[in-house]
C-alpha cells in the first residue's frame, strides 16, 4: 500500500479531474500533452534516475513508435494495434542492438553517443521522404478503437493516455522495488561495486534501456493516432532535451518527480503565453531559479521538506 | 530552505494570477491567427501579422464591421508544425475563435487541416501549396497563388519563346519540393522536356557543381524553384559560369531582397509574381491597380517596403470582413458560406471567384510575368 500509495492518489485525481471538467481545454487538450510527456519522462527516468545513465536521444524511440504506427496504418491499412506491436518490435530491436555498445560508454561520451543516435534517427525522418513524408510530415492517420469503443473525442483520448500513464508509473514503481531495480541502484552507486556483488551490469543496463525505449514507443504510437499527424520536429533533439529537463526538474530517481516535471513543463508554456514576447525569457528564468535553489529537483526537495516538517512535529 | 519556500509561493502565485483571455461578447468577431512571425519563415509571417494588426485596428477604430468589433488572437508558430498544431487546438478549443487566418507555410497549414475540419472553423491559409485546396475541404480556403500556377505560368512563357528543353534546379525545402513535383508533372502538357533535375540544400553556400552539370546538358533554359538566399546564389553561380541561357525563378523570390542579393546576375531573370511588386507599372485600366496602390501606401507609410506575403493576409482578412458583412453575423458556418461565395473580390493577389469546387478562386491571369532590368521589375508583355 505504501509503495503504490502515490499511484492511487494520482489515479484518483485523474478520474476526478476527468469527470469534473470534461469540457475544459486544460483537461482534454493540455491533459493529453501532460500524460504523453509524463510517460516519456517516467520511462527516461528509469534509465537516467535509477540506472544513472544519461540519454539525449529518448525522443527518437518516441518517434520510431509514432512513425511505425503512422506509416503502417495510413499507407498500408494495418490494424493500429498490430502497427503498435510493429513499432515496439522496431524500437526494441534498435535499442537492443545499440544498448551494449552505447552503454559501455560513460559520462560525456555516453551523452554524445545517445545524442548522435537521436540526431541520426531524426535526420532519417526528415530525409526519407518517400517513406516518412519528409519535413512536411504525414497526415491522415486513422483513430483507434479500444474493445469496440472508438476513441474519437478529446475526452476519450484523455482517458486512454491517462491509463497509459498510470500503467507506466506502475511498471516503474515495480521495477524499482524489484531485484533488477536494486541492481540498477547498485550500478548507479558504483558500477565496480555492483560487479563485485555479482550483478551483470552490462545486461542490467541494456535491459532497462530496452524497457525505457519500449514504453516511449507505445506512447509514440498512441501519439500518432491522437494527433492524426506526425512531423519530424516532434521527435527532434530539442524534445529529447526537454524530456531530460523534466526528469531533472522533478528530481532524479523519483518516479513521481518525473511526473511532476512533465506536468510543470507542459503547463508552464500554456500559462506563460499571456506574457506574449517574454514567455521564453520567463520560462528560462523559472527553470534556472529551480535548478539553482532546488538542485535536487522541485518534487524531491518539497516532499523531503514536508516529511521533515511532519517528523519534526512528532518529535516535539 | 526558507528561500526555496518563498520561491515556490511566488511561482504558485504567478500561475494563479494568470488571468487567461476573457470570453468574447456576442457582437464581436473573434479572429485567430497562427503565423511564423519568428524563425526561418519570418519573412512570411512578419509582414502578414503586421498587415492583419494594422487593418484590424483600422476597422475597429472605424466602429467595426457594421458595428461588429474584431477581437484578434495571435500565436507565433516559429514555422514549426508541432507548435502550429498546439496553437490551432488552442484557438479552436480554448479561445473559441470564429475564423482562423494562417499557416504562413504549407507545412504548418497541412499539419492542422484535419483538426480544423473536425473543429468546424473556417480557415484561410496564407501558404502556397496546391495540396491545401486540392482536394477541396469544406472549411479550408487559401489566398496565395499555388506552385502549380507558377509552374504553368513559367511553362507558358517558355513555350512562347519556342524552347523545348529545360533544366530544373531546386532546393530541399517543402516549397522547393512541391514546386519541383509540379514542374515535372506539367512539363509534358506543354511539350517540354526536363533534361536535368538538380538539387541542392537550402543552406548550401555554393551550387556551382549542380550548375556545371546543367551546363553539360543541352538545356535551353533553366528553372529554379526556391526561396530565401539559395536562389540568389544559384543565379550568381549561373552567371559566374558564363551561362547565357534564360533563367526563370519562382514567385518565392518576388521581393527586392532577391535583386539585392543576386546583384548584376539578376539582370534578365524572369519570374511569375503577383501584381503587388509591379503595382506602379500597371495600366490605369487594371482593376487591381487601385487596391494594390492603397495597400502599398498603407503598409509602407507604417512599416517600410511591402512584400506580396503581407498582401495574402490582406486578401484573407477582407474576404472574412466581406463574409461577415453579408450575413451580419459571426456564425462560423455562415461565414464559411460567405467566403465560399466570394466573387469578383479584388485583392492584392488577383480577382477572387470562389466556388464549392474552387477554394482559391484565382485564375492564371492573376500572375504577371516580370523581368528584372536595371535592378528593377518590369512587366513582360
Amino acid at each position: 500500500m505504501r509503495r503504490l500509495g502515490g499511484l492511487y492518489i494520482l489515479a484518483f485525481l485523474f478520474v476526478i479531474t476527468g469527470l469534473m471538467f470534461p469540457d475544459s481545454y486544460y483537461v482534454t487538450v493540455v491533459g493529453v500533452t501532460i500524460f504523453t510527456n509524463a510517460v516519456l519522462a517516467v520511462s527516461l527516468n528509469l534509465l537516467m534516475g535509477y540506472a544513472g545513465q544519461i540519454s539525449l536521444g529518448h525522443a527518437a524511440f518516441f518517434g520510431l513508435g509514432a512513425y511505425s504506427s503512422a506509416i503502417l496504418t495510413s499507407r498500408y491499412g494495418v490494424n493500429p494495434w498490430l502497427a503498435m506491436l510493429a513499432g515496439l518490435a522496431l524500437s526494441g530491436t534498435v535499442s537492443w542492438v545499440l544498448a551494449r555498445p552505447i552503454l559501455k560508454l560513460k559520462g560525456h561520451y555516453l551523452a554524445m553517443a545517445t545524442l548522435g543516435m537521436g540526431i541520426i534517427i531524426h535526420i532519417f525522418f526528415v530525409q526519407a521522404d518517400w517513406l516518412t513524408g519528409g519535413p512536411d510530415g504525414l497526415s491522415g492517420i486513422p483513430g483507434i478503437t479500444v474493445f469496440g469503443w472508438p476513441v474519437n473525442t478529446d475526452l476519450r483520448w484523455y482517458w486512454v493516455f491517462g491509463v497509459l500513464m498510470l500503467f507506466c508509473i506502475w511498471v516503474s514503481l515495480n521495477i524499482v522495488d524489484s531485484r533488477p531495480g536494486r541492481a540498477l541502484a547498485a550500478v548507479h552507486g558504483s558500477e565496480v561495486a555492483a560487479q563485485m556483488t555479482g550483478v551483470d551490469t552490462a545486461s542490467v543496463k541494456a535491459q532497462i534501456f530496452v524497457v525505457s525505449a519500449l514504453l516511449a514507443s507505445v506512447a509514440g504510437s498512441l501519439f500518432a493516432h491522437q494527433q492524426a499527424f506526425v512531423s519530424p520536429e516532434s521527435f527532434s533533439f530539442f524534445f529529447s532535451i526537454e524530456l531530460v529537463t523534466m526528469v531533472v526538474l522533478g528530481g532524479l530517481a523519483s518516479t513521481f518527480g518525473a511526473v511532476f516535471g512533465a506536468v510543470l513543463l507542459s503547463l508552464l508554456p500554456e500559462f506563460l503565453l499571456v506574457f506574449e514576447d517574454f514567455e521564453v525569457l520567463i520560462y528560462g528564468a523559472i527553470l534556472m531559479a529551480i535548478m539553482i535553489f532546488l538542485p535536487d529537483g522541485l518534487f524531491v526537495t518539497t516532499s523531503r521538506l514536508i516529511t521533515e516538517r511532519l517528523r519534526g512535529g512528532e518529535a516535539s | 530552505m526558507l528561500r526555496a519556500g518563498k520561491i515556490l509561493i511566488v511561482l504558485c502565485a504567478m500561475v494563479l494570477l494568470c488571468p487567461g483571455r476573457w470570453a468574447a461578447a456576442a457582437d464581436t468577431l473573434k479572429i485567430g491567427s497562427f503565423l511564423a512571425v519568428t524563425g526561418p519563415a519570418s519573412f512570411l509571417g512578419d509582414p502578414e501579422l503586421k498587415t492583419l494588426q494594422m487593418y484590424i485596428d483600422k476597422i475597429n477604430a472605424q466602429g467595426g464591421i457594421d458595428g461588429i468589433k474584431i477581437d484578434f488572437v495571435h500565436y507565433d508558430t516559429k514555422a514549426k508544425a508541432k507548435e502550429a498544431k498546439n496553437f490551432v487546438n488552442r484557438l479552436i478549443k480554448k479561445d473559441r475563435v470564429d475564423v482562423i487566418i494562417g499557416g504562413s507555410t504549407s507545412g504548418n497549414t497541412i499539419a492542422v487541416m484535419d483538426l480544423v475540419e473536425r473543429g468546424r472553423v473556417p480557415l484561410i491559409s496564407l501558404a502556397g501549396s496546391v495540396k491545401i485546396v486540392e482536394p477541396v475541404r469544406k472549411w479550408i480556403f487559401k489566398t496565395p497563388h499555388t506552385d502549380r500556377m507558377a509552374a504553368e505560368k513559367i511553362f507558358q512563357d517558355i513555350k512562347s519563346r519556342g524552347i523545348t528543353k529545360v533544366a530544373l534546379i531546386t532546393g530541399n525545402g517543402g516549397f522547393d519540393k512541391s514546386g519541383r513535383a509540379q514542374c515535372l508533372a506539367l512539363a509534358p502538357k506543354y511539350g517540354i522536356e526536363i533534361v536535368a533535375d538538380e538539387k541542392y540544400g537550402n543552406s548550401d553556400t555554393d551550387m556551382t557543381t549542380q550548375v556545371a552539370k546543367i551546363r553539360a546538358t543541352d538545356a535551353q533554359a533553366i528553372i529554379n524553384f526556391g526561396f530565401g538566399k539559395a536562389p540568389a546564389i544559384v543565379t550568381k553561380n549561373i552567371r559566374q559560369l558564363g551561362i547565357k541561357l534564360p533563367l526563370y525563378q519562382s514567385h518565392g523570390v518576388a521581393s527586392k531582397k532577391y535583386i539585392e542579393l543576386a546583384g548584376e546576375a539578376a539582370e534578365g531573370v524572369r519570374l511569375p509574381a503577383a501584381g503587388l511588386i509591379v503595382a506602379d507599372l500597371l495600366p490605369d485600366s487594371d482593376p487591381q491597380k487601385r487596391v494594390l496602390l492603397r495597400y502599398k501606401h498603407d503598409y509602407e507609410s507604417k512599416f517600410g517596403p511591402v512584400s506580396t506575403f503581407g498582401g495574402h493576409a490582406y486578401d484573407a482578412l477582407f474576404m472574412v470582413v466581406n463574409a461577415v458583412r453579408s450575413c451580419g453575423c459571426t456564425d462560423r458556418a455562415k461565414i464559411r458560406d460567405g467566403i465560399e461565395n466570394t466573387s469578383g473580390f479584388v485583392g492584392t493577389g488577383g480577382i477572387f471567384n470562389m466556388s464549392p469546387t474552387d477554394h482559391l478562386g484565382l485564375g492564371l491571369d492573376s500572375f504577371r510575368m516580370v523581368e528584372i532590368k536595371n535592378g528593377n521589375w518590369t512587366l513582360v508583355k
